[in-house]
């Protein structure tokens, strides 16, 4: 219980007083006592003056004098601690006042409104609160007309209660374009900046919004124009910015292309500009947040950024906080480079990851800037989260680099770092690490080695067991690539930690990529003949069951693709080949996609049978009649005339076979 | 070299020289800054400045390469025919490559065989990417680019750095701690190379005038934000004591007064001598040279005695304005009263306005009535009696004497009822002041300047006349048709008579001083005057433009307040000359910051 002075208890106690006119000035005085004054607040309110105010404001009989000079007290409480406005938002000060702006005294509205965006900014209220009534948000637009002040109030409640895509239909709906648009060329600054922040939030991941944005007219102009004027370099860098953000969100979601000048030339300039050394610390890192963001899909445009302005090297700077010289010099600097520094790091690691997620040169020239790799490695064991998640989808993008992979990758052991990662990390991170650990998997990574001895075929297997489709995959593609070319030891180790039961249950996984890749992973282990005819001993039966199951269900051409090549394989071992010439089934089927409309099923199906009369040893002449007794010729010989150079080939070889 | 000579070839093409009206407007625009008497902007490339291996063609802006090329030693370059002026602050160029040939190299800057590989070069070349910068081996910079691509440089002058853009996208600094004078450049150096340069003759892809806005930001910025630290009040004095001696000078002293109270500070001068310079000063304006100097005399004794050239001056202005019939000298023929006027043309807006209230204004508009009615019946042309300014004046100026009468009488009618015609001003309104005396001038102005004229028609003594500032009129002069000394043969004589004494005046001056150049020349050009059959409209006319007048009235005021022992310009005045006097030789001592602290931008 905190200390309640005597002069405290006054204040409340003249709330009480009979005479209107004493309430009056017991008000007048409370709300100069409170200025500025946190004690004075917390106290306050611990002797229950906030409901007082809140019965006086809603009593019909107070004046509308009184009225507003409560709310102006409540207001004052807002702006102290948290604390105050958990309390004000418990005593349900927020349908007091929205209750208020019914009113029609216009400096009493503009009193609640200010001190309801008081509150709602706060990151304590629940933004629920907005929404509870559904008439209030149309009164809310009916109010912006009523003056510069509120809009500026209203926009800022809008911008600060908008934190999903229900919120954004919400407004959207109650026409929060066509009434804020025009207060983008208002004369007041803060209500064009406060319509621009509002439209920020509007646009973030909402097609609808942006789609409509494009489209609206503010006095003759687009609004597109109107943010590009925005962009304006002598403005304030606040206003720059957010217009880039508006820009952006547009672009990403198809309503300005991504060639257009806007974004070219103005936008995506804005953005490198934000991520220069003179902006502050915030702005650098929202500057790259929002590029990252804008040129994500688009290679031509990480083209132009990565030349623009120098940015690869302009973000180097960002793992310089702190910086040694201020740790000396300045100790509030110091803690505000800490409190950024993270933040920093890990926006330049995703824009690094966007950079370079298409473009062979760029990501030469990220891995070239100095001390990159090592930065990449020692933000992949970093305390923060976030920049491990970042770290870790830069070094993902670098992946897709043959040359970094075989170079960089290679020379900063990359996967020690990765492998410590995969051990305990929330799933987002996981699925970018595994991600990544599939690239260096690859047959031709030099790293592939050492992560193979270091025992990941467990760990791998344990995510083809996850919930997340994603890990799921990840988990049997990296298997898959592991398993590409291995020697028989590596194979059988998958097959063994794996198990039948669970690559079965992985066949018949309902995301149709990890049937894919699991499909990827049985053709790899079914390569060269001694493995061919090893595995099929040991598993031939299940996987000639699963194969038969699959040819069956309704699945796309490029998983029965797949499947016949995984029939071709066997059919390529010297014993597995019996298990498809003692199966009448799997030969019909074979027959069935020897003649489909689709020219790669008919290619791997003659694969399958070329492979099957393969003439090699004294067994083929019998597959050779049974398949003649079948129609198998016959379809060879028509499909000698196929239109498709590669089958047509193929049937030639086959045939010549039968003659040989 | 054939292709040279484009320039007089295209002289008489239309539209070229619509071109060229063009590149001078958008020049402008970009570097208003900059003085191109002393420094010209480059505009094409120079025809004298460029190897033999270079051709140029169209305009001299393109530029295409004719040597062999075969090495580095068959590079050519060109530069453009002048260098990057200072004062420009931020300067750019684009040069669009027309077509590439098997190794380019495109630049910037003084004229070496490659931009970028000697001496004081600097260059970013389209084949590798890389800067050269004063030698032959490159830093890695930017993309490498191509036929079709439209590359610009950026020197800014201001922190001496330069950036290239490709299609419009900064590639980011290239060069710091740049030497002064740098000239665009390009090289090239394979056969078939050929590329256009833009100095501003097409819109820049490149959004130059963006960067330039930050800039300018910038700079204002820092002017805005000169800390002062403890001489706060310091400069709180200055600013007020050069507003109340600015306001001093010209003689406000109604709101000099004023603002003195307000700010509580005090007046150097005292009320009198205020107001006798300001009276000398409305002389000089109103054309009325002889009285002005009778005044002076009068009030300074010796004053002009230790100015002779300031007398000589006076005097030579006086014969000019005798020509133009205003001087009393000549005034003194047509009217009655040698010293009542019907008109004063003032001055136009430019020159100092009088806010005090005149005590015998009533009584002089009152009296007028007599002067005007012995005045017409003689005055066969009424033409040069000066209406300050309105349609009803002009109209009665060009139509025939009855209805001039009609109107004198007419505006002496409305001089009863507007007692208050004294000055109207709109300066004093403009610094913020509100006594009382302004409220009626104010009034009075919109009641209409036409009644004005006859208001001075008035007794004797000068010391009670006002002089009315209006704007229109030279308009009125130039519609008048005018006589020499308003046409009276007896005020002709008395100029010639005049003239002879001014000649005399010259002669002893010659003896005492030494041939004196500007006194011949003024003394030249005053009897000119004589020898056209209309004076208004010659050659030398421009003398008889009552505007001619604020520089000798200026002169004279400034000479009485230095015999007081007072400062002969305002501090204001002074201040402004001296911070536009700094701006300029900024420009010329090279710090680009000038461009954007121009001081008729913080002036409105």
């Amino acid at each position: 219980m905190q200390e309640v002075t005597a002069t405290s208890r006054h204040y409340v106690d003249r709330l009480f007083h009979p005479d209107p006119q004493k309430v009056l000035q017991g008000v007048i005085d409370m709300k100069n006592a409170v200025i500025g004054n946190n004690k004075q607040k917390a106290n306050l309110i611990v002797l229950g003056a906030v409901p007082r105010l809140l019965y006086l404001l809603q009593q019909g009989l107070s004046s509308s004098e009184l009225r507003t000079e409560c709310v102006v007290v409540l207001g004052s409480l807002a702006m102290g601690t948290e604390n105050n406005i958990k309390s004000l938002v418990d005593c349900h000060i927020i349908p007091a006042l929205l209750q208020g702006l019914v009113c029609p005294d216009l400096v009493f509205i503009e009193a609640c409104l200010r001190c309801l965006r008081t509150v709602f900014i706060s990151p304590v209220t629940p933004v629920q609160l907005l929404y509870t009534d559904p008439t209030v948000i149309p009164h809310l637009m009916s109010l912006l007309s009523r003056s510069p002040r509120t809009q500026d109030y209203i926009t800022q409640i809008f911008s600060h209660c908008c934190k999903s895509p229900e919120h954004q239909t919400v407004l959207f709906n109650h026409g929060a374009i066509q009434n804020i648009a025009p207060m983008l060329i208002s004369l007041s600054y803060k209500v064009r900046m406060q319509a621009l922040k509002c439209f920020s939030v509007l646009a973030y991941e909402n097609t609808q919004v942006s789609m409509t944005l494009v489209n609206v007219l503010v006095d003759g102009d687009l609004l597109s124009q109107v943010f590009v004027r925005m962009l304006q370099r002598n403005l304030p860098i606040e206003m720059q910015l957010t217009a880039a953000k508006c820009l952006t969100y547009m672009c990403r979601a198809g309503a300005i292309r991504t060639d257009d000048r806007c974004i070219v030339l103005k936008t995506l300039p804005c953005l490198v500009r934000m991520c220069s050394k003179e902006r502050l610390l915030e702005e650098r890192v929202e500057g790259a947040e929002t590029l990252a963001y804008l040129m994500e899909p688009d290679v031509e445009l990480q083209r132009i950024a990565s030349v623009t302005d120098h940015l690869v090297a302009m973000l180097a700077d960002y793992f310089k906080y702190p910086s040694s010289v201020s740790a000396i010099t300045d100790i509030k600097r110091l803690d505000h480079d800490l409190k950024h520094a993270h933040e920093l790091r890990q926006a330049a690691f995703k824009l690094y990851a966007s950079l370079g997620s298409n473009d062979e040169d760029i990501r030469k020239k990220i891995t070239e800037t100095e001390n990159m790799m090592d930065r990449i490695v020692s933000g992949l064991s970093e305390s923060s989260i976030k920049v491990r998640l970042a770290a870790v989808r830069c070094l993902h993008s670098l992946s897709r680099s043959v040359q970094q992979l075989r170079t960089s990758f290679h020379d900063h052991a990359v996967w020690k770092p990765l492998m410590k990662l995969l051990q305990n990390a929330p799933d987002e991170v996981l699925v970018m690490a595994s991600s990544t650990l599939c690239n260096l998997l690859l047959e031709f990574s030099p790293s592939k080695e050492p992560i193979l001895e270091s025992g990941v075929v467990e760990l791998l297997c344990s995510l083809t067991q996850s919930d997340s489709p994603a890990l799921r995959v990840n988990g049997i593609w990296a298997l898959m690539n592991m398993a590409f070319q291995a020697d028989q030891k590596v194979k059988g180790e998958i097959v063994r930690a794996l198990g039948t039961e669970q690559l079965f249950r992985l066949l018949s996984d309902p995301d149709t990529n990890v049937l894919m890749k699991t499909l990827g992973l049985l053709r790899n282990l079914l390569s060269t003949r001694p493995h061919i005819d090893q595995i099929m001993s040991s598993h031939g039966k299940q996987i000639m069951q699963a194969v038969t199951l699959i040819l069956e269900g309704e699945h796309s051409i490029e998983v029965k693709e797949q499947t016949l090549c995984i029939l071709a394989n066997i059919a390529d071992g010297n014993t597995a080949k019996e298990l498809i010439m003692t199966n009448d089934d799997i030969l019909q089927k074979i027959k069935y996609y020897m003649g489909h409309s689709n020219a790669k099923l008919q290619l791997a199906a003659t694969f399958c049978i070329s492979n099957l009369i393969w003439n090699e040893e004294g067994s083929c002449q019998e597959r050779q009649d049974k398949l003649r007794e079948l129609g198998f010729v016959d379809i060879l010989h028509k499909l000698t005339q196929a239109l498709d150079p590669n089958l047509c080939e193929r049937a030639k070889t086959a045939m010549q076979h039968y003659l040989a | 070299m054939a292709e040279l000579g484009a320039g007089s070839l295209l002289l008489g093409d239309p539209a070229f020289n619509y071109q060229e009206a063009e590149l001078n407007e958008r020049l402008k625009r970009l570097y208003p800054a900059v003085n191109e008497d002393e420094t010209p902007l480059p505009r094409s490339w120079s025809p004298k400045d460029k190897y033999s291996y270079i051709g140029l063609s169209q305009n001299n802006l393109r530029v295409h390469y004719k040597g062999h090329g075969k090495n580095h030693k068959d590079a050519a370059s060109v530069r453009a025919t002048h260098p990057i002026p200072a004062a420009c602050g931020i300067y750019y160029f684009e040069v669009k490559i027309v077509s590439k040939g098997l190794d380019f190299l495109s630049s910037l800057l003084p004229l070496s065989p490659i931009p970028g590989w000697d001496k004081h070069s600097y260059g970013y070349h389209g084949d590798d990417g890389h800067s050269f910068c004063s030698s032959g081996t490159g830093q890695p910079y930017g993309p490498t680019f191509t036929t079709g691509d439209v590359i610009g440089c950026c020197v800014n002058l201001i922190n001496n750095t330069c950036f290239y853009t490709k299609n419009g996208i900064s590639l980011g600094v290239a060069f710091t701690d740049l030497p002064p004078n740098l000239y665009p450049t390009v090289g090239l150096q394979t056969p078939g190379e050929i590329v256009d340069a833009n100095f501003g003759q097409q819109p820049f892809v490149f959004d130059i005038e963006d960067y330039m806005s930050e800039w300018r930001a910038k700079i204002h910025g820092m002017i805005a934000r000169f800390p002062i630290g403890e001489r706060l009040g310091e400069w709180q004095a200055v600013l007020q004591n050069m507003v109340s001696t600015y306001l001093v000078h010209h003689g406000y002293c109604a709101t000099a007064t004023a603002f003195a109270r307000a700010t509580e500070t005090l007046i150097q001068e005292d009320q009198t001598s205020i107001k006798n310079r300001q009276r000398i000063q409305k002389l000089v304006l109103a054309g009325r040279v002889g009285e002005a100097i009778e005044a002076t005399q009068q009030l300074y004794p010796g004053l002009l005695e230790h100015n002779p050239n300031l007398l000589f001056m006076l005097k030579c202005r006086q014969f000019v304005e005798m020509v133009n019939g205003t001087d009393s000298e000549v005034r003194c023929f047509s009217i009655r009263s040698p010293k009542s006027q019907d008109s004063y043309p003032g001055s136009p807006s430019l020159s100092p306005r009088h806010g005090a209230t005149n005590p015998n204004l009533h009584s002089a508009g009152a009296d007028s009535p007599t002067c005007s009615n012995g005045v017409t019946p003689p005055n066969k042309n009424k033409s040069h009696n000066k209406y300050p300014g309105v349609s009803s004046a002009s109209s009665s100026s060009s139509s025939s004497p009855s209805s001039v009468n009609y109107s004198e009488s007419n505006s002496t009618d409305s001089t009863k009822s507007q007692p208050h015609s004294g000055t109207s001003n709109q300066e004093e309104t403009r610094l913020g002041e509100n006594d009382s005396e302004m409220e009626i001038e104010a009034e009075h102005y919109t009641n209409g300047v036409a009644e004005n004229p006859s208001a001075r028609i008035m007794n004797g003594t000068y010391k009670h006349q006002e002089i009315l500032q209006a704007q229109d009129i030279s308009l009125e002069d130039s519609c008048a048709s005018r006589q020499l000394c308003g046409g009276n043969q007896a005020a002709t004589e008395r100029m010639i008579q005049f003239g002879r004494e001014l000649q005399g005046l010259n002669e002893q001056l010659c003896r005492e001083y030494g041939k004196n150049v500007t006194h011949k020349k003024m003394l030249q050009d005053a009897f000119s005057l004589l020898a056209y059959s209309d004076p208004w409209n010659c050659p030398v006319g421009q003398q008889l433009d009552p505007m001619q007048r604020e520089n000798i009235c200026s002169a004279l005021n400034s000479a009485i307040l230095e015999s007081q022992n007072l400062p002969k310009q305002p501090p204001l005045m002074l201040a402004l000359g001296q911070a536009t006097e700094c701006v300029q030789l900024m420009a010329r001592v090279r710090s680009g910051s000038c461009s954007f602290a121009r001081v008729d931008n913080f002036l409105h």
